[in-house]
């Protein structure tokens, strides 16, 4: 099976400028996204997965900028566009978002306007990017609300958001997504908001729809559970960075990064934890302002070795066939400072030595 | 799985990532307001312009050259002097003394300058008596000229000869006092009454609101013009001043009641709110601990961006002439000479208190906005 | 932990019902009534972990805070035996001054760490409150009590000067719970105390709370709704629905095998926790939505959504009932369905 990018992000940096100093929300992220496939990017408050996701919509909110790096957007035929170096505000992002690209919120409310009936804003939506007459918009849409699920489409086509329930509306929102037939689905958090039984029949939907439209889809989450239940591949982040991307099997059965691998060990397990104690991470997240020298994770890292994971900073090393891991752990040179090795270590393979901090 | 003995596993795997104690860290509601506060340039500046405002009009009697109802008729709206630092090359802070000059044909006066006439000028000199807020007798002025008798107008004179510049120093000290009092008396009305409404709910926020309403939906002009009427016009002019700061704040605590209402509403279902409950804290508590406190620095903006308002009012009614009446001097009170076009045009320095009701508005307006700003410290945290 | 063998109920709930009225207009019209807890009879044993469970809107946050008098409950009672004595009293008859007695016994965490500190307050202020609300400690003392309280949750105790804002997310719920443990409380409820936690932060703070379950003596009520969380901390579970409860039994036996089918539909749902399990749970879906507490269908209020539901579902309210082994169920078919658990 050959896998064909959809989306390749490079070496992203999105800064904020604050007053207090210069956040750096998104500090050398690089990712890939394969055609048909999902991609759960996980982490936790503050690490950048949002900023990443609002970075590939080219609308990162102020004061934020894309400072550095590229956004390959990949069509059918192979031809691409670095949405990274796009304006904006441009007519060529413009069309690239909605019809290409596509974005599914955690709270529904933020993407549904209170004052229109659901009808009339998925008719909209379709007739920005198709060229439909409004009837054949109208039967596309009542198609759409049929498919993910909501009952009796055609009468709820007068509906109001207000008038309906949160599972509801997601589904709405959905179905304005996929009714643009985009190449690429960016989902924030898209159940966060929802309850389990919800939760499970979104995911679900979701799953479905993408086997059908054959849409790639980054699925921005907290909640590992999750990504068991949909990703193919997955990155994890921390602080800005992604720290390790590979399939979604091999993360939860040989995660390598000790952040990844603490994560997985701290999410109580049904029939397993019970009565036990959690492997917690110790610490706090640091504050973005207040990011450590060299390996962001060395200041809540069970292996991390003074002197060097606290001044080098390490670089996203391919580790394996399909496997990228940012940890001195697997960095030439680094290697041997590490009495204990971490469990599904391979050889590291060649890669530029770190950047030293002086 | 990651072998898990390499996680600390106590209570203490808390760590800590700084040591040293930032201010901010220790930093109470009101210092992180002012250090919000000190950000916004224009509301500093506006808020030294205030401050200044407010200490002309408390050291009124002192800063005015002159008692601001003296009338000299020989100098009925004699024009604004220069005045000069040197004379010949020599230190002597002076103005020119003015000449008449009659128009044969009109017979109206006109004031040219006095070239040859010097008039010297000095700091803390010796001029009209008075009573420093009414208590201690003192003859000093900040400027004025050396002899009490000279004509001295640094901006011109009104119909009576009376000094402007006196005059409109003594107008501040009653056009903002009145802001500040009717406002006062607003806050007051407002907090307790707004606070009523919100924290206990059911009928008697019922009747308070409509109160409002009913108190919102009643034209002002025809309303303060008939109660203005009824003040009778035996009265002292404290007592009036008094009586037109009662009226104005009559409205104004409506929009403060609100204010305070909705905040108090939107704060009892608080989770802060119902843990001090559970705390155990008593009702009374609750208001002056955790309520008051959270809503005041929102309050006091709020009531900074009244005082404008209350001016406006003040000077609205007084240039009606159904406000303060003279001999109380106020913004209003003067602007009301400035009523006839005929006089404005042969002495436009009359329309000096109505910059200074500009002046005033404005600076309270951006004070305001910056206080308003600064207000929620924690909004961006 | 919770053993058969020597047990003390410190709390009997019973019949316990909170109506909310619902008032619209100018006029203030009651139009209607929420009933968020409609008639939940429980009991929990000193030193165990009860679980509510069920999904937003179902009233598990309403008991919880009804327990601790957060409210003025509608009807019904809460039997609360103090600790080192053999008296009960019931809490819902209490006014609000005899209740103050009480409130150091029965302590609330709360969900946001943002929402729940009052910023104005340093953190010696805002842990020290409950003490000298009740005159059990001022000064000093109440200060060498915060200190004690804060080093246990693992806090420094150099701290307590600093006021919220320089605490993290995490920080800050270990200052909610200092609040909530420093009257050195019988029973505590924690209100979804880790839902708004990140994951790192959330097993830290779960292990937190057991350790001081265990060194405190604590009975907790905890509200989640974060099955995995609850089949982790919990011994008992109590599962509600529109304000009833459905089913209230031990953790394993519920997740082993439920005997009402809207825990059966609930627990299906918990997402999977490794991906080779795909496709091999069995998910139950529930049609619609749930239903209004405003406006609660007739019979038993699952049966709109029930896959097993007859006529009489439709009529008659079914009795919460003990099944034997100590579970308790509101079901008229608990007997005849045989019901899948997801362990």
């Amino acid at each position: 099976m050959t896998k064909t990018p959809v989306l390749e992000i490079r070496d992203l940096q999105t800064h904020f400028g604050a007053r207090e100093g210069l956040i750096k929300a998104v500090d050398g992220v690089s990712m890939t996204v394969n055609r048909g496939e999902t991609l759960a990017v996980v982490g936790e408050s503050g690490c950048g997965k949002s900023i990443t996701a609002w970075s590939v919509m080219n609308l990162v909110p102020k004061p934020g900028k894309i400072v550095g790096g590229s956004i390959n957007l990949y069509d059918r035929n192979g031809g691409s566009v670095d949405i990274a170096a796009l304006d904006p505000k441009s007519a060529e992002m413009r069309a690239i978002r909605g019809a290409r690209v596509a974005m599914i919120f955690q709270e529904p409310m933020t993407s549904l306007s209170p004052v229109h009936t659901i009808g009339n804003q998925i008719v909209e939506m379709i007739r920005l990017h198709q060229p439909v007459t409004k009837k054949e918009a109208e039967a596309q849409a009542v198609r759409m609300l049929d498919r993910v699920g909501i009952p009796k489409p055609t009468e709820r086509m007068a509906a109001y958001p207000f008038q309906m329930s949160g599972g509801m509306r997601q589904r709405v929102v959905i179905a304005m997504a996929l009714s643009c037939n985009a190449d690429l689905l960016i989902a924030d958090e898209p159940t966060t908001a929802l309850d389990v039984t919800t939760q499970a029949n979104i995911l679900e939907l979701m799953k479905e729809l993408q086997a059908e439209h054959h849409t790639s889809m980054i699925l921005i989450t907290h909640d590992l559970g999750v990504v068991a239940e949909v990703a193919d591949e997955v990155a994890v982040m921390y602080l800005g960075r992604a720290v390790e991307q590979t399939d979604v099997f091999t993360l939860f059965d040989h995660a390598q990064h000790p952040y990844s691998r603490a994560l997985l060990g701290s999410i109580p397990e049904l029939g397993k934890t019970r009565g036990q104690r959690l492997t917690a991470i110790r610490g706090m997240i640091p504050h973005p302002l207040n990011r450590p020298l060299g390996c962001t994770f060395n200041t809540r890292c069970p292996m991390a070795i003074k002197g060097a994971c606290d001044a080098v900073e390490p670089d996203l090393i391919q580790t394996g066939p399909h496997h990228h891991t940012r940890c001195l752990a697997y960095q030439n040179g680094y290697t041997h400072h590490f009495d204990k090795k971490p469990e599904g270590a391979m050889r590291p393979s060649e890669t530029i030595g770190g950047r030293a901090h002086v | 799985m990651a072998d898990a003995s390499a996680y600390v596993k106590t209570n203490a795997e808390i760590q800590v990532y700084d040591d040293d104690v930032r201010a901010e860290d220790v930093a109470g509601q009101w210092q992180l307001m002012w250090w919000r506060f000190k950000r916004h340039k224009v509301a500093v500046i506006a808020g030294i312009c205030v401050l200044f405002i407010y200490l002309v009009g408390i050291f009124a009697e002192f800063l005015s050259p002159m008692d601001p109802n003296d009338h000299h008729t020989r100098y009925t709206y004699a024009p604004p002097q220069n005045v000069d630092l040197f004379h010949d090359g020599q230190w002597l802070p002076h103005v020119k003394g003015y000449q008449v000059e009659i128009d044969q044909f009109t017979l109206r006066r006109t004031f040219v300058t006095d070239e040859e006439k010097i008039i010297p000028i000095g700091l803390f000199v010796k001029g009209d008596e008075y009573k420093m807020w009414g208590l201690i007798p003192w003859d000093r002025h900040l400027i004025g000229p050396l002899n009490p008798r000279d004509p001295f107008y640094l901006w011109g004179a009104d119909r009576l000869g009376r000094d402007m510049l006196s005059r409109v120093i003594h107008g501040a000290r009653v056009s903002m006092s009145i802001g500040l009092v009717g406002v006062a008396i607003s806050l007051v009305l407002g907090i307790i009454l707004g606070g009523i409404s919100g924290y206990f709910g059911g009928w008697i926020d019922n009747a308070i609101q409509r109160i409002i309403e009913f108190l919102k939906s009643i034209p002002t002009i025809p309303l303060w013009m008939g109660l203005a009427a009824a003040i009778p016009l035996t009265w002292e002019p404290l007592y009036v001043y008094f009586a037109i700061t009662v009226l104005i704040s009559l409205i104004g605590w409506t929009g403060l009641a609100r204010e305070v209402r909705g905040k108090v509403i939107s704060m009892k279902g608080d989770d802060f709110v119902i843990a001090a409950r559970l705390d155990g804290l008593r009702t009374n508590k609750i208001i002056t601990r955790h309520l008051v406190p959270s809503f005041l620095s929102h309050i006091i903006a709020q009531t900074t961006l009244a005082i404008p308002d209350m001016i406006l009012s003040e000077t609205a009614l007084s240039f009606l002439g159904i406000g303060l009446q003279p001999p109380i001097v106020s913004w209003g009170v003067l602007l009301k000479e400035a009523q006839n076009i005929n006089a404005v045009a042969t002495a436009p320095w009359l329309m000096i208190p109505g910059l200074a009701v500009v002046f005033a508005v404005l600076t309270l307006n951006f004070l305001g906005d910056g206080m308003r700003d600064a207000a929620d410290p924690y909004s961006h945290h | 932990m919770f053993d058969d063998s020597k047990t003390k109920t410190v709390l009997q709930v019973e019949d316990l019902k909170m109506h909310f009225p619902l008032i619209k207009g100018l006029m203030r019209r009651r139009v209607g009534t929420v009933k968020a807890v409609d008639g939940v009879s429980m009991t929990v044993q000193q030193g165990e972990t009860v679980a509510l469970v069920g999904e937003s809107g179902c009233g598990k946050s309403t008991l919880g805070r009804t327990i601790l008098r957060a409210y003025e409950p509608t009807a019904g009672h809460i039997h609360y035996n103090p600790r080192g004595s053999d008296n009960v009293v019931d809490l819902a008859g209490l006014n609000n001054n005899e209740m103050q007695k009480y409130r150091p016994d029965l302590r609330m965490i709360f969900q946001d760490p943002f929402t729940s500190l009052n910023p104005r307050l340093p953190v010696v202020d805002i842990i020290s409150e409950p003490l000298r609300a009740n005159k059990i400690a001022e000064g000093v003392e109440a200060k060498d009590r915060v200190a004690d309280i804060m080093r246990k949750v693992g806090l420094r105790p150099e701290y307590m000067e600093r006021y919220p804002h320089a605490f993290s997310g995490g920080e800050r719920q270990r200052i909610v719970i200092a609040r909530a443990l420093v009257t050195n409380p019988h029973i505590v409820v924690a209100d979804e105390a880790v839902s708004a936690l990140d994951v790192s932060v959330r097993a830290q703070t779960l292990n937190l709370l057991q350790d001081l379950q265990d060194e405190l003596d604590l009975t907790y009520l905890f509200v989640s709704h974060d099955l995995s969380v609850v089949e982790h901390i919990a011994d008992r579970i109590a599962v509600m629905y529109v304000g009833r409860l459905v089913e209230f039994a031990r953790a394993e036996d519920l997740f082993r095998r439920p005997l009402h089918p809207y825990t059966e539909a609930l627990f299906s749902a918990i997402p999977i926790p490794h991906p080779k399990l795909r496709g091999k749970q069995h998910r139950v879906q529930l049609p619609g939505d749930v239903a209004d507490p405003a406006n609660p269908p007739s019979g038993c209020p699952f049966h709109p959504r029930c896959a097993y539901a007859r006529d009489i579902c439709k009529k008659e309210v079914p009795e919460l009932a003990e099944t034997g082994s100590g579970r308790t169920v509101s079901c008229h078919r608990a007997d005849e369905l045989a019901l899948k658990g997801v362990l």
